[in-house]
């Protein structure tokens, strides 16, 4: 169990509690481990049908014909749904916050935009029968050329729905940050050290694969047992979908086994309640755990260019950073990402001259959403990254360096926010200290807070 | 042949909540006739422990103790509306509007108390374990379980409060990016310790010395168990994990987990870690989040001791066996010329 050194701001954290602060039992603990706790695939309902999705086998085609009706041959197929059956195929996830445009169908109609992408659901008496049904539809491709590096997509052929192969951010092909005069900055350094980070995407990895089960309740309403991680953004988005009033609907959750971020875009539900709704039966849409590695949405990968312009006493002047987030196909939840990751550049550090241009590429791959840390992993990966090449470059002690350019309270962070509340130099201090590192006594009698707290005036 | 050692430095800050287009969440709380409160959420827990937390917050404000506390989510039809658990947002987010539904709900409980005990309620003090006394005199007072029933069944009053907490709407500013996307930022800095075979690549993380300031630890055990988990994966995405191997080509997808790396309980490193707390003036108590930030700075910790331990410097993740034996091929080539 971690201890909770209570040497650092001391007077901030004074409090007198009850029960805030104590570790209490976790509420779900003991029906985990007995087996006692509900997911939504306790939901079992008498004629209830299975989902099975036909997927693109294909990067980027045509799809020339669809033939559906071997698949109706197959005993216990009840029933396969296209893109007609959807009343509104094309949305985007964060529409309800005003982000645009509808970018991705929810079963493809003319083309296919990657692979896995879903073409037509089977519906069916038993898991098997739907399995069976689905590898009996005839798919006639005709392939289209496909992009997958992030900085050919910037210059290649759109191939998206709103004719653009890049996030518009504004009239900008990417999201910026303009802080101080970066080129003068690098006039001023002593060096200049540059640099290039990248990842390929990762899968959440949850035990529980994504899924639901929707009941239709006789009453012209549909309950969804899902184990999505934002109820309201799935139940709306599927009364968007559907062209249903939003109280025909009804979500019930809150349990989850795992999330990650993996369970935030809302492509289960739509189709699941479509079935039911279109057979007036219960449907169950669980991802296998093939789906949940390669379909369902993974981490971004980045490719990220860091150049620094540093004086020889490990003081940064400037940081230009190109970062580009491979979306995949469709955008999903990446605008909000690739957001978030320019608003975290430079790092928690105090740089005058910081420049940014943060790009959400699409390109012919699963398309990447939310995942835990989203827009910042990846990001701190190539900063930190970073500092150790400037503090090896100039032979200084890695924590020294960052101490040295720790932001603190009163700084202006480069998106112009007042840095407060920081406690970097404190962290540093903290680690140092446990790892039995001692530091100069320069850097010991640093602080977050600002001077005149410290002396207490204000 | 050997096994090099290395040592590795990372600090990070990561923003608790992120907001485009506002981001509210909102608690309901009643009081039973019988003195336990109901918590009435649409939130997810995701296996973080949400609906602890949320249960002691909603104690803590309303000076009721824990284990009377019950938290009813997640259903659209009764609970109100939530953004969903993602953005390190549900304790600060969840938890502030818990607060205020309980500062309401506790206002009714008090006045209620003070009718049926003939004192003014602002003299009233909780006591955090059932009851509601006079200030500084422990024996004028009454249990909650009798002011809910009085309150029920005497004075016809719904002992409640509606809570909400909205993050508004920051738009970028285009050309500079001028915004205020989130509430305040944690912090972490992890000291990887790495052992790098040089035949074979294979890295083995020793061992994680970790310092978080997380605002407030409102449950030190679930903190712990965010920081374990948290540093776990971030030892998989440094060295282990990705769906596409060979990106950006898109061949040899993994499918299952004899496929896809991860580590296992022997490749898991000693942990040593310590909170430290500074409270975020607009958090919960001062809770910031933390569930996203444990895994962030282990993996350029584990990358920086890497490099510290045989000169070679990764740029791309995962950092595979094949990368650092190609790396020190090209350190020994380099040597040669």
């Amino acid at each position: 169990m971690e201890t909770i050194d209570t040497s650092f701001f001391t007077t901030e954290r004074a409090g007198d509690f009850n029960v805030v602060g104590t570790s209490v039992e976790r509420a779900d603990a003991r029906g985990h481990v007995t087996g006692r706790t509900q997911f939504y695939e306790d939901m079992n309902f008498p004629n209830m049908l299975h989902l099975k999705m036909v997927r693109s086998t294909r990067h980027h085609a045509l799809i020339k014909k669809l033939d559906v009706a071997p698949a109706m041959k197959v005993p216990g197929v009840v029933r396969v749904l296209t893109w007609k059956d959807v009343p509104n195929n094309w949305y985007t996830i964060l529409k309800l916050i005003g982000v645009g445009p509808d970018d991705e169908p929810v079963l493809a109609e003319d083309r296919v935009r990657f692979m896995g992408e879903q073409i037509c659901a089977v519906l069916a008496e038993t898991p098997q029968a739907a399995a069976e049904g689905a590898k009996r539809v005839k798919v006639a491709y005709e392939d289209l050329p496909a992009v997958f590096d992030v900085e050919e997509a910037m210059t290649s052929k759109p191939f998206t729905h709103h004719g653009t192969n890049y996030y518009v951010y504004e009239g900008h092909n990417c999201r910026r940050i303009r802080f101080g005069d970066v080129e003068a900055g690098f006039r001023q350094a002593d060096h200049i050290i540059e640099h290039r980070y990248s990842s390929a995407p990762i899968e959440h990895a949850p035990t529980e694969t994504t899924g639901c089960v929707v009941k239709p309740e006789g009453n012209g309403r549909y309950t969804m047992y899902s184990n999505t991680q934002a109820l309201y953004f799935t139940l709306d988005n599927t009364a968007l979908i559907l062209g249903v009033q939003f109280n025909k609907l009804r979500m019930v959750g809150g349990t989850v086994g795992g999330g990650f971020g993996g369970k935030v875009d809302v492509i289960v539900e739509p189709i699941a309640t479509l079935g039911s709704m279109l057979t007036n039966r219960p449907v169950k849409y669980a991802y296998s755990r093939e789906e949940e590695m390669q379909v369902s949405s993974p981490r971004a990968a980045e490719r990220i260019y860091i150049k620094d312009g540093i004086m020889k006493d490990g003081r940064i002047m400037a940081r230009k950073i190109t970062l580009y987030v491979d979306a995949g196909a469709y955008c999903r939840h990446s605008t909000y990402g690739t957001t978030k990751a320019a608003a975290h550049m430079p790092g928690p550090y105090t740089i005058p001259n910081v420049h940014v241009d943060a790009y959400c590429v699409y390109t012919n791959r699963t398309p990447s959403s939310a995942m835990r840390g989203f827009g910042v992993t990846i990001g701190d990966f190539a900063l930190e990254s970073q500092m150790d090449q400037i503090a090896r470059f100039l032979g200084m002690d890695p924590i020294e360096l960052r101490l040295k350019n720790a932001y603190r309270d009163g700084d202006m962070k480069a998106h112009r926010k007042e840095v407060e509340g920081a406690a970097l130099v404190e962290v540093l201090q903290a680690a140092a200290k446990q790892s039995g590192q001692k530091l100069k006594p320069e850097f010991l009698a640093m602080s977050s807070l600002k001077q005149e707290r410290i002396n207490g005036k204000a | 042949m050997a096994k090099l050692k290395g040592r590795g430095v990372a600090a990070v800050n990561y923003p608790t909540g992120m907001n485009l287009g506002g981001d509210p969440s909102q608690a309901l709380i009643h009081a039973t006739t019988t003195g336990s409160f109901v918590v009435t959420l649409s939130s997810v827990d995701l296996g973080q422990g949400l609906k602890t937390v949320i249960a002691q917050i909603a104690a803590e404000t309303l000076g009721i103790p824990y284990d009377t506390v019950m938290v009813d989510t997640a259903d659209t039809d009764t609970g109100p509306h939530c953004m969903g658990t993602f953005a390190s947002r549900g304790t600060h987010r969840i938890g502030n509007a818990v607060i205020m539904a309980a500062r309401e709900a506790r206002e009714v409980l008090l006045n209620v108390a003070a009718t049926e005990l003939e004192v003014d309620a602002a003299d009233l003090v909780t006591d955090g374990k059932g009851r509601i006394h006079v200030n500084g005199a422990p024996d004028k007072g009454i249990g909650v379980l009798d002011v809910a029933l009085a309150a029920h069944f005497k004075h016809g009053q719904t002992i409640s409060g509606r809570g909400i907490f909205l993050k508004p709407k920051s738009t970028p500013v285009p050309e500079t990016g001028e915004m205020n996307p989130d509430s305040c930022q944690a912090h972490a800095c992890t000291i990887a310790e790495v052992e790098v075979d040089d035949e074979t690549g294979v890295v083995r993380v020793l061992k994680l010395t970790n310092a978080y300031e997380v605002g407030r630890a409102m449950n030190p055990a679930l903190a712990h168990q965010q920081i374990v988990g948290g540093a776990w994966m971030g030892i998989s995405h440094a060295l282990y994990e990705t769906t596409e191997p060979y990106y950006p080509d898109r061949s040899h997808g993994a499918v299952d987990f004899s496929e896809y790396l991860m580590p296992g309980p022997a490749d898991l490193a000693e942990m040593d870690s310590v909170i430290i707390e500074r409270p975020a003036s607009n958090g919960p108590y001062g809770a910031k989040g933390i569930g996203e930030m444990t895994a962030n700075s282990p993996i350029p910790a584990i990358a920086n001791a890497i490099f510290d331990a045989c000169g070679v410097r990764v740029e791309t993740l995962p950092i595979t066996p094949e990368k650092v034996l190609r790396g020190i091929d090209a350190l020994h080539a380099g040597n040669q010329v």
